[in-house]
């Protein structure tokens, strides 16, 4: 198995992520620049957190046409393996239409920084799998545009075919749409979490719960 | 070829909630500005662009305004035109 977090000018979670999946995980992790377009040779594509173009215009907006973006339509389409956007990824995916609604300024008006309760939805999937159903986990979220938005046919499409992962538990930080703090596509191959698993994957940062994350990813794709 | 001056001015679709609009209001009223409402906070873009006709040109910039300048599902777009 071999897995890609792409780097995007402005990325700035990119070695994190690297770091939980080549030394936590154990998997072969390449970094891989914006412009390459060869993904074939990838079981799961990460799309980091960070501030892709300085978020100029809306986050995720200029860094939809890089390159390894404009590549990925294909690579799911054949489905060739899982891609995770977090955090500047999910916007990424949503700006690009691979993943439904969007991401906008959170109702404070201002950039969130701290760890957030959330609910597992769903855990038959492949992000999800090590979780209880219900299970409340705890992740960092750092955002200033994740007020998730849809339209109400595409939210009723999302609760229908299940395709909501987790919500924020107790307090909804930024005013989403249903609580909503990530999501998948339909085909479960393409994931978008607002929250930070790589910033909570060892016990010295708090419950280590985004592991199970990454380790639910990787064993979907080896089995 | 013509050379256009182009604004796209983009803004919060009606429906959705706009927090910048609303803190912009508050401080538009605590500064003695009367009777306002309905504040909205959007961007604008411009740029020139030389096309055959002020039509062509028009028809370039829905194209980009729609796949790039505005998000169709949060945002809504409006466009002036002037030849230079």
């Amino acid at each position: 198995m071999r897995a890609a977090v792409v780097v995007f000018p402005g990325s700035n979670c990119d070695h994190d992520t690297y770091y939980v999946l080549k030394d936590l995980i154990g998997i072969e992790t390449d970094l891989l620049w914006y412009r390459e377009t060869n993904l074939n040779r990838y079981d799961l594509i990460v799309l980091p957190g960070g501030f892709s173009y300085g978020d100029y215009l809306r986050a995720g907006a200029i860094a939809r046409f890089a390159p390894a973006v404009q590549a990925l339509p294909e690579y799911i389409e054949r489905s060739r393996g899982i891609v995770l956007g977090i955090c500047n990824g999910f916007q990424i995916l949503t700006e690009a239409g691979l993943l439904p609604g969007a991401l906008t300024k959170n109702i404070s008006q201002r950039f969130i920084c701290k760890t957030v309760k959330l609910r597992v939805e769903n855990n038959a999937t492949p992000l999800t799998h090590l979780f209880g159903y219900g299970e409340i986990i705890e992740l960092p979220i750092a955002h200033g545009e994740g007020r998730y938005i849809a339209p109400p046919e595409i939210l009723e499409k999302l609760k229908r075919n299940r395709q909501i992962l987790l919500t924020y538990f107790g307090e909804n930080p930024n005013g989403s749409v249903e609580n909503i703090a990530g999501i998948m596509n339909e085909d479960g191959t393409v994931f978008g979490l607002m929250p930070h698993p790589e910033r909570n994957s060892e016990r010295i940062f708090g419950t280590g719960d985004g592991l199970k994350i990454f380790q639910g990813l990787v064993q979907e794709v080896l089995v | 070829m013509k050379e256009f001056l182009v604004r796209v001015l983009v803004e919060p679709k009606p429906e959705l909630f706009d927090p910048q609009g609303q803190a912009v209001e508050r401080a538009m009223l605590e500064l003695g500005l009367k009777n306002v409402s309905g504040t909205r906070v959007g961007k604008l873009i411009k740029f020139k662009l030389k096309a055959v006709s002020a039509q062509q040109a028009r028809e370039r910039v829905s194209e980009i305004a729609q796949k790039f300048l505005a998000n169709p599902v949060i945002e809504q777009y409006s466009i002036e035109m002037e030849e230079l």
